[in-house]
């Protein structure tokens, strides 16, 4: 078997192929996600069918050996979409299997430390995406907001903000891997828009979508009016003589600007 | 809703409550009751930050600015000639909703200027957080003002909305208090405090006995020290916040560098600067007292009554005291792992965690992220090499000034060419 394989990558696509690694006793594999399709020095790409099944099969075994914060220690990390990261995954996996428990806290393994530092910056890009999203209030009651996480964090931030807005519909949606979340007061479900002008513009919600029902109309008139009431607060809450540009980028990279009403101004 | 008239109120009222620097949103867990608004895990956020750099997480503004006191450091003082407003509780409720709504804030910090008296300011507060709680389902965060004066009743109410209740000491010490408020009474400050502490403890002792008792203030109290207004010691202040740590548990103490606000002999004038460097070491030592396991004698005393401004308290204490150096990594408790230079509680936690598997190296520690260039002074570690002269304390102080270069450092060159 060869040893590049490509899986199609989902979270059970990467499971599923190190499944097969076991299963095939495949030496030295590197595993690929789509995205950095290449033709490799080691031959031909072998294309991995995600098999659910197989995948809860890793993952079983997984949770067995390893704490609930290590899983989301692995799972974050898988998200961070880090060039390689899918080998690291593996090896992690492998060691865990090996030592029949997982080497949670050994810092000094680099495989351990590459890991735990993927996911410290993926949990600092969520915790970046719970304070810097900004709903729109468009079509009398749905709350919108458009973002471009560093990291794929919506799967990780969609139960913080079902829990705080509750009694509100909202949607948001990451722009740069043309998905989002919506809420509809029960659930959240993953959708995908298709816009009209496909790239958002000063962060401000798209107009007009062609074949969606999410996102018609136009603003409501309310909505320019907190909007402007919270600029205005930004502005006045602001200490002139203390005035420290470089703090300020330090804490909001500009980024993160585009989406932010009281940065775009 | 007159949304010119809000703008402009919302200008005068947000911005003279900006001195008031607490913005927490920590600490209380609140969930989301009957699928209402809002809800918190007990994890604050910043959703913003001002070009000062400072996070903005709260909607914090003055409930109104017209006040009958008249204390020299404060912007509202009665005699200060400024436009004054008001805001109706109602406004103040509909600002809150559709700002939290918007994911701008994580809630309120409400405060404001004492009109006719404390007891009727107090209540027009506590009315705007029912109003929140009961009316609109909100969970998210309530941080109130403790006017000085209030009666215990009003505060005993006060916990029942609020998240946090804080009351400013703002002046250290009483003589200073004295000096800029003369129509303020010290005792005034800590009755409210006191009010707020015995109901946590009282509401807190009940809870063990019966699940349902309601929750009183979870996210506990904080207060706030003006710095450099009056000409207290690091010391002073030091000790007057480990005073209201210790006697009310307080969450936190702030420390406010004075901003020159009025043209009164009494304070430095309108144009000096605000001592943000000063304001950084108080927070360092504060940090080392809550998190680190210092004792304030050990960093602040007759002998050291003010704080290095070149270097951090930490390694300043660290340099005094030699003898306890240097530590084995692999083998120093935690304790002890905390007074290094250079290593924060994290990467004490990340040593603890790592040396189980193996011994540690230079190169463990760097990757594990502790500042090897302020810590190999004060360590040993699994390699043969470590600092073996025998370096005083100024020349360990010099060897790293040089090594690094620190955002203040413009604030003292002259004192580095002197050795």
């Amino acid at each position: 078997m060869e040893r590049v394989l490509q899986y199609d990558g989902t979270f059970d696509g990467l499971m599923t192929t190190i499944f097969t690694i076991y299963q095939h006793k495949v030496k030295n594999p590197i595993i690929q996600a789509p995205a950095q399709q290449q033709d490799s020095l080691f031959g031909e790409a072998h294309e991995i069918i995600t098999e659910p099944e197989k995948a809860q099969r890793v993952l079983n075994r997984m949770n067995e050996l390893s704490s609930k914060q290590d899983m989301m220690e692995f799972y974050k990390a898988f998200l961070s979409e880090i060039l390689g990261i899918e080998n690291t995954l593996y090896q992690y996996c492998q060691q865990t299997f090996a030592a029949g428990k997982a080497p949670s806290g050994d810092y000094g393994n680099t495989t351990i430390l590459k890991i735990s530092q993927a996911a410290k910056m993926v949990g600092r890009e969520k915790h970046r995406m719970e304070a810097f999203i900004r709903f729109h209030l468009i079509d009398e009651d749905l709350y919108y907001a458009n973002c471009e996480p560093d990291f794929n964090v919506l799967p990780l931030i969609a139960q913080h903000f079902k829990n705080r807005y509750a009694d509100q519909k909202w949607v948001i949606y990451d722009l740069k891997r043309d998905f989002g979340i919506s809420y509809d007061l029960e659930n959240v479900v993953e959708v995908t828009i298709n816009f009209k002008d496909p790239t958002a513009k000063k962060g401000i919600v798209n107009k007009a979508g062609s074949s969606t029902q999410l996102v018609t109309g136009s603003f409501r008139e309310s909505e320019n009016n907190y909007r402007d009431l919270w600029n205005q607060y930004f502005k006045s809450t602001n200490i002139e003589s203390r005035k420290n540009m470089k703090l300020h980028l330090q804490h909001v990279p500009k980024r993160y600007w585009k989406y932010l009403s009281e940065k775009v101004a | 809703m007159n949304y010119e008239r809000i703008k402009e109120k919302l200008e005068i009222l947000a911005d003279a409550a900006k001195y008031d620097v607490s913005c927490s949103s920590s600490g209380s867990k609140r969930k989301n009751k009957n699928k209402g608004l809002g809800d918190s895990d007990g994890m604050g956020i910043c959703h913003s930050y001002t070009e000062d750099g400072r996070c903005v997480s709260l909607l914090k503004i003055l409930l109104t600015n017209v006040c009958i006191f008249d204390c020299a450091y404060c912007v509202t003082r009665k005699s200060n000639d400024i436009k004054r407003a008001a805001f109706t509780v109602q406004e103040v409720v509909d600002l809150t909703i559709n700002f939290y709504r918007r994911n701008y804030i994580e809630g309120l910090f409400l405060s404001s200027g004492i009109f006719k008296s404390p007891d009727a300011t107090m209540e027009r507060l506590i009315r705007v957080a029912k109003k929140l709680r009961e009316e609109e389902n909100f969970n998210g965060y309530i941080h109130l003002k403790s006017i000085p004066g209030a009666s215990d009743e009003l505060m005993q109410q006060a916990g029942l909305y609020a998240d946090r209740l804080s009351v400013n000491i703002e002046i250290p010490t009483k003589a200073g208090l004295k000096l800029l408020a003369p129509d303020k009474d010290h005792k005034d400050f800590i009755q409210p405090m006191k009010a707020v502490k015995n109901a946590i403890d009282l509401y807190q002792s009940e809870k063990k006995l019966i699940r349902s008792t309601p929750i009183y203030a979870p996210a506990g109290q904080s207060t706030q020290m003006i710095v450099g207004a009056t000409g207290e010691s690091d010391r002073d202040i030091m000790y007057s916040a480990n005073f209201f740590y210790n006697k009310f548990q307080m969450k936190r103490v702030y420390y406010s560098g004075y901003i020159p606000v009025a043209d009164d002999s009494r304070l430095p004038a309108i144009g000096t600067e605000v001592p943000m460097m000063r304001e950084n070491r108080l927070y360092q030592t504060d940090w080392l007292l809550r998190f680190y396991g210092f004792d304030v004698r050990e960093i602040l005393n007759d002998e050291y009554q003010n704080l290095d401004m070149d270097i951090d308290p930490k390694l300043s204490w660290a340099l005094r005291n030699l003898d306890q150096f240097p530590v084995d990594i692999n083998r120093a408790e935690k304790r002890i792992l905390a007074r290094i230079p250079g290593v924060g509680m994290k990467s004490v936690g990340k040593i603890l965690s790592a040396r189980r598997f193996r011994k540690l190296n230079w190169e463990h520690l760097k990757a594990i992220g502790i500042s090897i260039n302020r810590s190999k002074y004060f360590i040993t570690c699994d390699s043969r090499e470590f600092e073996r002269r025998d370096l005083t304390g100024i020349q360990i102080k010099n060897q790293i000034l040089l090594s690094g270069s620190s955002k203040y450092s413009k604030n003292f060159t002259n004192q580095l060419s002197l050795f």
